[in-house]
């Protein structure tokens, strides 16, 4: 009795080699417990030592994996083949970022605009370990925890139509995660910080029609950060409100 | 220098996760005259330190205390645990946990709040934080995070660190291979010190990602330091069959119980009771792990464990806590059981089972993270300080990074200032050295030997020797099988033969890590003849502090390892027996 087995057509691409990505074909055993990550991996193991990807935690949190499977940005160690059956399943490298090679896409970029928003406390004074925690109540804590669940996966930069035509657009992640501290009670940055957000989101066009939270694996709903960002006005009133040194 | 010469450092850290980078931030703080670079031979966020679930100890509240902290970290040691490091340990762990606080780290939350904390295993009071139910990873976000406001931090992402340069008895920096053009460099330093994690991939079943292969752990037992306690390999009672997700202990500090095939909370049969419907420190389901995990072996054979294609488990039931406390509490656990198992805990019982978990071993150091090498410095789980003793309490090894990779960062940084400038031309021929190496034995070699056939032949043979449960013949048998092994290895063949992110060959490294540390597993437990928290004999079922209070030291040699002993260093609490 043979198994039962499914096609993965996988992306190849060896710099120096390929003047051009190309598709090469692979059959694996079908499993209704793998994913499309077990996939991958069993071709390495067993077919072919050369097909490069990155991954890690499979488990869905170290952000390593993301992968275009079927034409849509997904964590593979969160894809089940089940869910492709019978196939065939196409896995390509994230759309909108340059690939290093076979299935492996460059993040510089990413790296480069994460720091630019300035994802830390900013205080004014800092207090001394020795005083102790800052308080917040679960309330002010629930304000900004779903934009600090991001796992710098990205999954939304791959679906993002505008990060797609102009990458100098800083995206949806670097956004969430600006606003993030904005919201953070224990942050007194908002005033440095911004107006990179401001000037990050206002030129760019964002449609928000909401692409990148539809493919967020994590919940984070980076385009509620990038609409109320957008609303800074407003935003920045209340915030003067809140923050002991906002106003001045 | 020009890049083909390579970089050039007061301290370099081998390992972006919990302890590098906290390392690396304490380094920054404690000069600003230093240069320091971090290495990761993955982006810092993506560190195995991200999948930490359940939380952090620290002493928090009025009802509790350093004492009673250090105390139940040396009963769950076995009393293999040094007291002075513990002793420190517990002193600066809530100056650390806060600092992460004002980082921006988001503790859950009291309703006045101040941050929470949970009961966790073996712990006598309630003293783990966490956030939520993903507490690894909001930690290594917000050091992460933290660490790129530090201008002189330099970072080397997706550089795998292949060698360390050893001159005239000194560390002088790594060797390093950069992934992206596949070129091994110098990373000169005048101190290293060495995070990179554990070795969980030296076993089949394992929670650990697929990066911790011991690599810095390999690298120091290379250039002669000892790896102290190596047998000491915690198992964790709940983890998924198949792919040895975990599910956090927090499932059980919220009340979870394990129940047998029979719907029976079997751990009231082996001295863990009695059972109650609200959890009680150190009893039943809050034992401490490497009980729980023999419990288990036990109910197998006594025909009381459930048979799936993935091996006998048990039920993690979590029913009784209703949808409320499991979405606020433990989100990620029903997130990974619906995912991985298709399992939805708030209907029904989650299938689990013992895995790897924990290397307590590692580089031996002493208090401030120094090792017998001048220059180098360990921290984190790849070095054993000596917190852990034969068995982890659960959430104590967050903490440990943060502790002692502050205490490594700080007396790196001082070694670093008074050090001499480093001569470039030893360097450059210990590089070139290594390029040699890798060269013939990976890139040229025309080997037939696979990288996943001597990888799985390894991880069967440590499952099957060095396990829970442990004797005298199935441990030589292993010893002998990683001796063949290592042998096949040499004729290791590579397909991949490109520059450019060569995955194949990162494999390789890996697997010759992997190795190493298996080496010194096997062999520490075949010469520890006695049983003490997680190294159990069946030839020798009891504690033998006569012979055996004392920690072991694996040396590279060629034949194996060789194993010496170190006193344990006893301050205020002599040995009893270990009864919960
Ligand atoms: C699933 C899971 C849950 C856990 N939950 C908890 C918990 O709730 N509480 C608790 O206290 N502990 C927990 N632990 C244990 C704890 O998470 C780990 O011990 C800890 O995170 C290890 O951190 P680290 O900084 O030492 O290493 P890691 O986070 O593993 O980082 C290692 C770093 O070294 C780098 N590196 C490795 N090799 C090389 C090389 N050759 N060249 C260059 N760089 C290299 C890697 O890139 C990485 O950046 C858990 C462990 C697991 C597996
Ligand atoms: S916002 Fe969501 S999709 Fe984007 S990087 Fe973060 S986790 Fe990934
Ligand atoms: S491997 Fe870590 S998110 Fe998929």
């Amino acid at each position: 009795m043979s198994e039962e087995t499914i096609t993965l057509e996988v992306t190849r691409y060896r710099p120096g080699h390929d003047r051009e990505p190309r598709a090469q074909t692979f059959s694996v055993p079908y499993r209704k417990d793998w994913v499309v990550l077990d996939a991958l991996n069993h071709i390495k193991d067993r077919t072919d030592g050369t097909l490069s990807y990155r991954w890690s935690c499979r488990m869905g949190v170290c952000g390593s994996c993301g992968m275009m499977v079927n034409g849509v940005p997904k964590l593979t160690c969160a894809a089940f083949l089940r869910d492709y059956h019978p196939g065939p399943i196409r896995v390509e490298p994230l759309a909108n970022f340059p690939v290093v090679r076979d299935l492996v896409i460059s993040l510089d970029d990413f790296m480069e605009k994460l720091r630019r928003v300035k994802p830390w406390i900013i205080r004014e004074v800092e207090k001394p370990v020795a005083e102790g925690e800052y308080l917040q109540t679960p309330a002010q804590l629930d304000l900004y925890k779903q934009f600090s669940m991001c796992i710098n996966c990205m999954l939304c930069y791959a679906a993002c139509p505008v990060y797609g035509l102009d990458p100098v657009f800083i995206g949806p992640a670097a956004i969430a995660l600006g606003y993030r501290y904005n919201l953070d009670s224990r942050d007194e940055g908002y005033r440095i910080r911004q107006p990179i957000l401001t000037e990050a989101v206002g030129v760019w066009d964002c449609t928000f029609v909401g692409e990148c939270s539809v493919v967020c694996p994590k919940g984070v709903d980076p385009a509620a950060a990038i609409q109320r960002s957008k609303v800074a006005g407003a935003k920045e009133w209340f915030m003067s409100m809140l923050l002991p040194w906002g106003g001045r | 220098m020009p890049a083909e010469e390579g970089y050039r450092h007061d301290l370099l850290v081998v390992g972006g996760g919990g302890a590098g980078l906290r390392a690396a931030i304490a380094a920054a703080e404690e000069s600003n005259r230093l240069s320091i670079a971090v290495i990761s031979k993955v982006y810092p966020m993506r560190s195995h330190t991200v999948s930490a679930e359940g939380g952090t100890a620290a002493v928090m509240r009025e009802n509790d205390s350093l004492d009673t902290h250090a105390k139940d970290t040396i009963f769950g040691s076995d009393f293999l645990a040094d007291q002075d490091v513990v002793e420190a340990f517990v002193k600066e762990a809530p100056g650390e946990v806060i600092q992460l606080e004002h980082w921006g780290c988001p503790w859950s939350r009291d309703p006045d709040g101040r941050v929470s904390v949970r009961p966790f295993g073996g712990m006598t009071v309630n003293r783990t934080l966490y956030a939520a139910d993903k507490t690894g990873f909001h930690m290594l976000h917000a050091l992460f995070q933290t660490s790129l406001k530090y201008d002189k931090i330099v970072r080397y992402d997706e550089w795998f660190a292949t060698s360390l340069l050893v001159e005239d008895g000194k560390v002088c920096g790594v060797a390093a291979l950069n992934l992206h053009d596949g070129q091994v460099r110098p990373i000169a330093a005048k101190a290293v010190i060495i995070c990179t994690g554990g070795a969980g991939r030296i076993y089949p079943f394992t929670t650990n990602a697929a990066i911790k292969t011991g690599d810095g752990m390999a690298l120091a037992y290379r250039a002669g330091v000892a790896l102290k306690d190596m047998e000491f390999v915690q198992y964790h009672p709940t983890g998924l069959p198949g792919t040895g997700i975990l599910m956090t202990e927090a499932s059980r500090g919220e009340g979870g119980y394990l129940k047998n095939k029979d719907g029976y909370r079997y751990l009231q049969d082996y001295g863990l009771g009695p059972p109650t419907d609200k959890p009680v420190h150190r009893k039943m389901e809050l034992g401490p792990r490497d009980i729980l995990s023999r419990c288990h072996i036990q109910e197998h054979l006594k025909g009381r464990t459930f048979e799936g294609p993935y091996g006998d488990y048990v039920h993690l039931d979590l029913r009784h806590l209703g949808e409320k406390v499991i979405d606020k509490k433990l989100p990620f656990v029903r997130e990974l059981a619906r995912n991985y198992v298709g399992i939805d805990p708030v209907y029904e019982p989650i299938p689990v089972r013992p895995v790897v978990h924990y290397m307590m071993g590692g580089i031996s150091t002493d208090i401030s993270g120094k090792t017998s090498l001048d220059g180098l410095y360990a921290a984190g789980e790849t070095a054993c300080v000596s917190i852990n003793g034969a068995n982890r309490l659960g959430s104590n090894s967050l903490t440990e990074l943060l502790v002692f990779g502050a205490r490594a960062g700080r007396a790196a940084a001082r070694y670093a200032l008074e050090r001499p400038a480093l001569r470039s031309n030893p360097i450059a021929q210990l590089v070139s050295d290594e390029r040699k190496r890798l060269d013939q034995r990976f890139l040229r070699a025309d080997g037939r030997e696979r990288i996943a056939d001597i990888r799985e032949e390894m991880q069967n043979a440590m499952e099957k020797g060095v396990g829970i449960y442990r004797n005298q013949a199935e441990m030589k048998e292993t010893c002998e099988t990683l001796r063949k092994l290592r042998e096949r290895f040499a004729h290791i063949g590579l397909a991949d033969r490109d520059a450019v992110f060569n995955t194949e060959l990162i494999a390789a490294l890996e697997l010759e890590c992997l190795l190493d540390v298996a080496e010194a597993v096997a062999h520490s437990a075949l010469a520890r003849e006695e049983s003490r928290g997680s190294h159990t004999r069946t030839d020798f079922p009891k504690r033998d502090d006569a012979r055996f209070l004392k920690h072991s030291l694996a040396y590279r040699t060629p034949g194996g390892s060789r194993i010496e002993y170190l006193p344990v260093t006893i301050t205020r609490w002599p040995p009893e027996e270990r009864k919960y």
